[in-house]
């Protein structure tokens, strides 16, 4: 899809209140909201809810499935946005999810196979949970072939690779050591392609539905950072928008659970808060949009760093976390800084000396004036001297 | 002419001896001072700090002193220094791309500046008053504003920079860290620790009696990098709570054990201490190589006695010289 025409002013949203089973208002809404977290305009909205309306855009997705607890596909079917099952539903073709489709067994590997023929180089494909590549990938098949042969194929066609959770972005839960399986994400068996990593454990379904909005809106995949996480969604640390964070900068701190400082809200970093050294949006967008102060550490709980490669399920969970803010420039003085003396500048420190000077010399001199006359024999006082 | 002559051959007599008793005097300068028994003191681990500046919240807190404002952000406290307001303040070490922690090539490195306590102050050795003193047990440096006079020789004989003086105040005091002990606060009497120590989350400001942390600091000397090591938080005696980190790479350098006579705060580090703004220091305390001089010269009240009689003289030559005039 090449870039679109904005003119959209003219276009029929009537019908999406029969295909989608949403009014108008509340689907115009939703993109409009979409287009808001990733930062774009409101033209860019309209074109994402035209694109969206017309069938004829859907893409077909295939949807693996690996080592994991399918929290990714839960989280996302439990998101509190209007009718997000209708429109994840219908904005895509959803062609193969295993844990979705009404089908089972062979009939639903062959709509697979036809799928993936048939939509050769435009089908997104999502993988979600780990991949293990030990012994072959011996430890988790599906249909009789193993995870890592069914991801590789699927690859191959793809037009776009979306690892969804954290064990298919960096291995997750199964990956931390021993590792038996050799669980790894898709990046790591895909050289070569582009795997954009939606980590999280479970991620945040605003941060899939965003990226995937985007690639089906552009037809190209949202700005990404060095790890291939789209940088609307994991540009800033958990730390750098966490509204606890006065509270680390006083040194107030929980230091045990329960404790005077827990029951204020006090920085969770002391009981191992892993939100300085973890990239997410959870601090704006909450947990998987549930609401009402509804993440880890608005519950108390110290950021676990589920999304984090090398963090979650790897550091101890009370560990502390490395702090990755103050790289510079940050307001630290330098080693041989010196503090101005507030309120009295050298230019100003002259002055004062030069009047000072002034007034001791101008004494002087009337004093010598006052020994001349004392000398002189005149009868004077020093009153008078003083008026002269 | 004979006479003036007599009493010129006298006086440079005298110099001379004076000038030899002094020689031998400073020969026998007395030794440093040894460090208290009981004295307390913190440890400071350079690579544990974060730089979340707690530490520096709650010295100001604890002592109730004003944040330092120095731009139109009034966001939070921007202390460049120690200062009148300021008696503790975390710095930055910073090269090239200072993208690493700890390393001194493209790193950066935080620095704790506050009072190191010395073991043999140079503060209380030129304090012409009994302003600045060191507690016979806990072995504190204190200053006491009563007795003050306000001739600021401890800011210079500081080695460190630590005494500062209110300069923005008519009625301005040498202000300087006394361990949240000075009256008023009375932390340690109280049984607790430094607010510093108190506020750090990582116990990069570890509390505690200046033989345990000593103790503390070899052991992390000994920790091969990489390692796992159970950091304690707190007081080093009676940690609060632990927690794990990986070793880093320390110098070899526990700045305090010698220098200058030793100092009751420790610091540890990754980077080399000069290129944490420490001063370079022998272990000889200026103040027991002064103290030497200073002592003999005026001991038996040598030296002033000598001046006295040399002006006594000089008055009373001039004077008779004037009478003989007349």
């Amino acid at each position: 899809m090449a870039e679109h025409d904005f003119e959209t002013d003219g276009f029929d949203f009537s019908n999406v209140a029969n295909k989608l089973g949403v009014t108008r208002r509340t689907y115009l809404k939703f993109c409009a909201g979409v287009a808001a977290s990733l930062g774009l305009s409101t033209k860019a909205s309209l074109a994402m809810a035209q694109t969206i309306a017309e069938a004829s855009k859907r893409p077909p997705v295939i949807w693996l499935h690996g080592q994991e607890c399918t929290g990714p596909t839960e989280s996302l079917l439990r998101s509190e946005q209007p009718s997000l099952a209708h429109l994840i539903l219908d904005m895509i073709s959803l062609d193969y999810h295993q844990t979705l489709d009404a089908g089972a067994g062979h009939k639903v590997e062959e709509i697979k196979k036809k799928s993936m023929e048939e939509n050769k180089g435009k089908y997104l494909l999502v993988v979600e949970g780990a991949i293990p590549v030990k012994d072959g990938g011996i430890y988790c098949k599906i249909a009789g072939e193993t995870m890592l042969d069914l991801t590789v194929e699927a690859a191959e066609n793809a037009a776009a690779i979306v690892a969804f959770g954290s064990c298919a972005s960096w291995g997750g839960v199964q990956s931390a050591s021993p590792n038996p399986t050799g669980a790894k994400g898709a990046q790591a068996i895909l050289p070569g392609k582009t795997v954009v990593n939606i980590p999280g454990c479970p991620p945040n379904p605003a941060n899939f539905l965003g990226t995937v909005l985007y690639f089906v809106t552009f037809g190209k995949l949202p700005p990404l950072d060095e790890q291939n996480r789209p940088k609307w969604a994991y540009g800033r640390l958990i730390h750098e928008n966490c509204y606890r964070r006065p509270h680390f900068d006083a040194g107030r701190f929980a230091t045990e659970f329960g404790d005077e400082g827990h029951k204020k809200g006090y920085c969770l970093y002391k009981l191992g808060c892993k939100g300085p050294e973890t990239y997410n949006n959870c601090p704006s967008l909450e947990f998987n949009n549930v609401g009402g102060g509804v993440w880890p550490v608005g519950v108390g709980h110290p950021c676990f760093g589920c999304s984090e490669q090398g963090v979650g399920f790897n550091k101890p969970m009370f560990s502390l976390a490395d702090v990755k803010t103050h790289t510079p420039p940050n307001n630290f003085p330098a080693i041989d800084d010196r503090q101005q003396e507030s309120g009295i500048s050298p230019t100003a420190a002259a002055i004062g000396g030069a009047a000072v000077g002034a007034a001791i010399g101008a004494t002087l001199v009337a004093s010598k004036k006052l020994g001349n006359k004392d000398a002189g024999g005149d009868e004077s006082s020093s009153s008078d001297d003083q008026g002269k | 002419m004979k006479r003036r002559e007599f009493l010129k051959k006298s006086l440079s007599t005298g110099t001379a001896t004076l000038c030899t008793v002094a020689a031998a005097g400073s020969a026998e300068a007395r030794e440093n001072l040894k460090p208290k028994e009981d004295a307390i003191g913190m440890l400071y681990d350079s690579t544990l700090c974060v730089g979340c500046k707690a530490c520096v919240y709650k010295c100001k807190e604890v002592n109730g002193m004003p944040p330092v404002q120095e731009s139109e952000i009034y966001a939070w406290d921007e202390a460049r220094d120690l200062s009148g307001d300021t008696m503790n303040v975390i710095k930055i070490y910073q090269d090239g791309t200072a993208a690493v922690k700890d390393s001194e090539v493209d790193g950066f490195a935080f620095e704790k500046r506050s009072c190191m306590h010395c073991v043999d102050p140079g503060c209380v050795s030129v304090c012409p008053v009994t302003a600045m003193r060191q507690d016979p047990i806990t072995g504190i440096v204190t200053h006491h504003a009563d007795v003050c006079i306000g001739c600021r020789n401890c800011m210079v004989g500081c080695p460190y920079n630590v005494p500062q003086f209110e300069y923005d105040d008519a009625f301005g005091q040498i202000i300087k860290c006394q361990m949240c002990n000075q009256k008023g606060v009375e932390r340690i009497d109280k049984g607790m620790m430094t607010g510093c120590a108190e506020a750090c989350p990582t116990g990069a400001t570890l509390f505690g009696s200046r033989t345990e942390l000593m103790a503390e600091a070899k052991r992390r000397m000994d920790l091969k990098a990489g390692e796992i090591y159970n950091y304690p938080r707190g007081d080093v005696r009676t940690p609060d709570s632990f927690h794990e980190k990986e070793v880093p790479e320390y110098k070899k350098h526990i700045w305090g054990e010698t220098e200058a006579g030793g100092t009751n705060v420790l610091h540890i580090s990754s980077v080399s201490f000069d290129k944490l703004g420490m001063p370079p220091l022998g272990d000889r305390s200026a103040a027991s190589i002064a103290e030497g001089v200073q002592h003999s010269l005026y001991s038996y009240l040598a030296l002033p006695a000598v001046a006295l009689a040399g002006l006594a003289i000089t008055v009373r030559r001039n004077t008779d010289d004037k009478e003989e005039e007349l």
